[in-house]
């Protein structure tokens, strides 16, 4: 096949970039509703992130201290839905929204004197020359050190969920609250951890927008990618390696599309446009059809809450 | 009950626009935006003319603004709450809230509006634009004689007249600079989304463009252009902090003079509906300074084209030019009329893919 002007290797190193803001943000949602909470304020948290991240590597100059500071912003956003959805026991969905709402426009009061700004680059590694090799060297051995850690946060997730006592008290908790407290494990604790490393790991992702995809501070950056991060958990079934794959998929037609446009390729505008999406949740729900018991991977608490007399 | 109150408070505001429009009570202004106020393009240059009201008006004037408004039912939404706030001359500042400015000013007479960039008129709705294909010309022309890879990429954001005649304005004018230039367009389907038009400058660089224009509103298509090394051009607002490089210029939107006079109109009660397209000659488009990165001899010779634009001895659409299917447009030395171009839908000779519908 000829692929014009468009060369592969950097498609695929760009595919990985553009990812990881959604990666990141799903497996932390993920973590969060397999304890059996559903926080809908995944782009709030994600915009907080973006601005603190932006607004401290402005004032330090370093951008790894501004990554850390977006994820705890972002967290510190996500305990004060932990506070209101695990101790006085708010419904889940609208103060999700609400945190949502907050967090655009919480982000946006701080980030007012920060607009058109202008951070240090980043740096990417280059694992000692390896970069330099043909093909594989741009793809695998020259990105930003965060896209590396959002990998291996998705293993670290799987691993965690599957094979560990914590991570199955976590399971068990989204699965029957009840039951779980009979057998005297925390449940409130439980989900607080949980939505604490969910916002997280939403603050990274807002990071990683404004300060090596964008990189500036603009209001409202997100521009929905929370959505699509909540929307992929669903469409992944609960997985953490279906995250990773619908993640990848979404992000790597999105750049897809724009490659084949601006190669020219004489393919409907409409359909390149909207082809993300489709071919997202069709996999997506490719994957999961063959399963009889597809839709039993929903945690079997989710979004109900908990309180200990009950 | 809540329904009852609700009409209580309408009528009663209706009222109160009707009976204090006179000049008693502060003038009201309300700008509806698509964007947020801090996007460096657009909407900000929207909201330094609410600025400019306020700063000419003092306390006579009220003003209110929302951002982020979508275009479509929510526009109408946002319209009339305005409308219910008293206000008593409301701007519309996107295409695409055409349809929904027409629908609420029917229901609100009493109250004017302005709609940027549409076609569709009313007794009380007046439309006003920029000649922003004036600028394109100049940006065309630069950015033909700056290319060196002849590829010139452009970040479209919907298929609508406005943004087809810059395109076809920048294509044109780089074409006369260099006649072996490519124009490779994306379309991204938004106004504002950073990361999007992050990927999309990407995206054309990737595949060998080397000047970068853009139709949306933010500023992340400079940041991809100053990663890359390659050219860019501010839009709607002067993006003057990525300058010299990789912004080597830049279109600059100025609505201040237009929106103290329509106010000050609707004060003296002068107000009519009309329809106003002003260019670099009246002021309402400008070009920002173009760097020293321009060759001197380009930058006199862009110079001279913004000013032959400006006094009317050169139009940015003068034949002989043919359609992109090969058709004749306009003959040698005919120049384009303004309907056509308010309602241009086609590209020129020599831009290849279609425009999507």
């Amino acid at each position: 096949m000829d692929f014009g002007s468009i060369n592969p290797v950097l498609l695929i190193a760009a595919l990985l970039v553009a990812s990881t803001p959604i990666l990141l943000a799903a497996i932390g949602e993920l973590v969060v509703e397999r304890s059996g909470v559903l926080n809908l304020g995944v782009e709030g948290m994600m915009i907080v992130g973006a601005v603190t991240g932006f607004i401290v590597t402005v004032e330090t100059q370093v951008p790894a201290v501004g990554f850390v500071a977006g994820a705890l912003g972002a967290m510190v956003l996500s305990l004060i839905f932990g506070v209101l959805t695990q101790v006085f026991l708010s419904n889940q969905v609208a103060t999700g929204l609400g945190l949502t709402l907050f967090g655009l426009g919480v982000s946006a009061l701080m980030g007012q004197q920060y607009a058109q700004m202008r951070t240090p680059v980043s740096p990417r590694w280059e694992f000692f020359g390896l970069n330099e090799t043909p093909v594989l060297g741009p793809i695998l051995f020259n990105q930003h050190p965060v896209v590396y850690l959002s990998l291996f946060l998705v293993a670290a997730v799987w691993w965690f969920l599957r094979s560990t006592r914590r991570g199955m008290i976590l399971r068990a908790v989204g699965e029957n609250h009840d039951a779980a407290h009979a057998l005297g494990y925390s449940v409130i604790g439980t989900r607080f951890a949980a939505i604490a490393f969910g916002g997280a790991c939403a603050g990274l992702g807002g990071a990683f927008l404004s300060l090596v995809i964008v990189p500036q501070w603009t209001d409202g950056m997100t521009a929905g990618r929370g959505w699509i991060a909540l929307a992929i958990v669903v469409f992944a079934s609960w997985k953490a390696w279906r995250v990773l794959l619908g993640a990848y998929l979404f992000g790597g037609v999105s750049v897809l599309q724009l490659n084949l446009q601006a190669a020219g390729f004489a393919i409907p505008v409409e359909l390149l446009s909207m082809s993300p999406y489709l071919i997202t949740i069709l996999v997506l729900v490719i994957i999961s059809s063959d399963r009889r018991r597809a839709s039993a991977n929903a945690p079997a608490s989710l979004g109900r809450p908990f309180h200990a007399s009950g | 009950m809540k329904k009852r109150t609700f009409l209580a408070t309408a009528v009663a505001a209706t009222m109160a626009t009707a009976a204090f429009g006179d000049g008693h009570e502060p003038t009201k202004v309300g700008f509806i935006y698509v964007g947020p106020i801090g996007d460096g393009g657009w909407t900000y240059e929207h909201h330094q003319g609410l600025l400019a009201v306020e700063e000419a008006f003092g306390d006579k004037v009220e003003t209110m603004y929302q951002e982020n408004v979508p275009e479509g039912a929510d526009a109408e939404r946002a319209m009339t709450q305005m409308a219910l706030q008293g206000a008593d001359i409301i701007f519309t500042t996107s295409f695409g809230y055409m349809d929904p400015t027409i629908n609420v000013a029917a229901k609100f007479p009493d109250v004017k509006f302005e709609h940027a960039t549409g076609y569709k008129r009313a007794d009380n709705v007046s439309t006003y634009s920029a000649r922003f294909y004036e600028g394109r010309a100049v940006q065309g022309h630069i950015a033909g004689k700056m290319t060196e890879t002849n590829k010139i990429g452009y970040i479209a954001s919907f298929p609508i007249p406005e943004v087809i005649r810059g395109i076809n304005s920048a294509y044109l004018h780089a074409k006369k600079a260099n006649p072996d230039v490519e124009m490779n367009v994306i379309w991204v389907y938004t106004w504002f989304d950073p990361a999007k038009e992050a990927d999309a400058a990407k995206a054309l660089i990737d595949n060998g463009v080397d000047v970068v224009l853009q139709h949306t509103d933010s500023t992340a298509p400079q940041a991809a252009a100053a990663e890359a090394g390659v050219i860019s051009f501010g839009q709607a607002s002067d993006m003057s902090e990525f300058a010299p490089l990789p912004r080597v210029s830049s279109i600059i939107d100025d609505w201040a003079p237009y929106y103290i006079d329509r106010v000050k109109a609707v004060m003296d009660g002068t107000w009519e509906s009309i329809d106003t397209w002003d260019g670099i000659g009246p002021g309402m488009v400008k070009i920002g300074e173009i760097t020293d990165a321009v060759p001197a001899d380009v930058k006199a010779e862009a110079l001279a084209m913004k000013d032959a634009l400006a006094d009317g001895s050169y139009h940015a659409f003068t034949g002989p030019i043919n359609k992109q299917d090969g058709s004749a447009w306009l003959a040698d030395g005919e120049v384009a009329d303004d309907g056509t171009l308010a309602g241009m839908n086609f590209y020129v000779e020599g831009i290849t893919g279609d425009i999507p519908n």
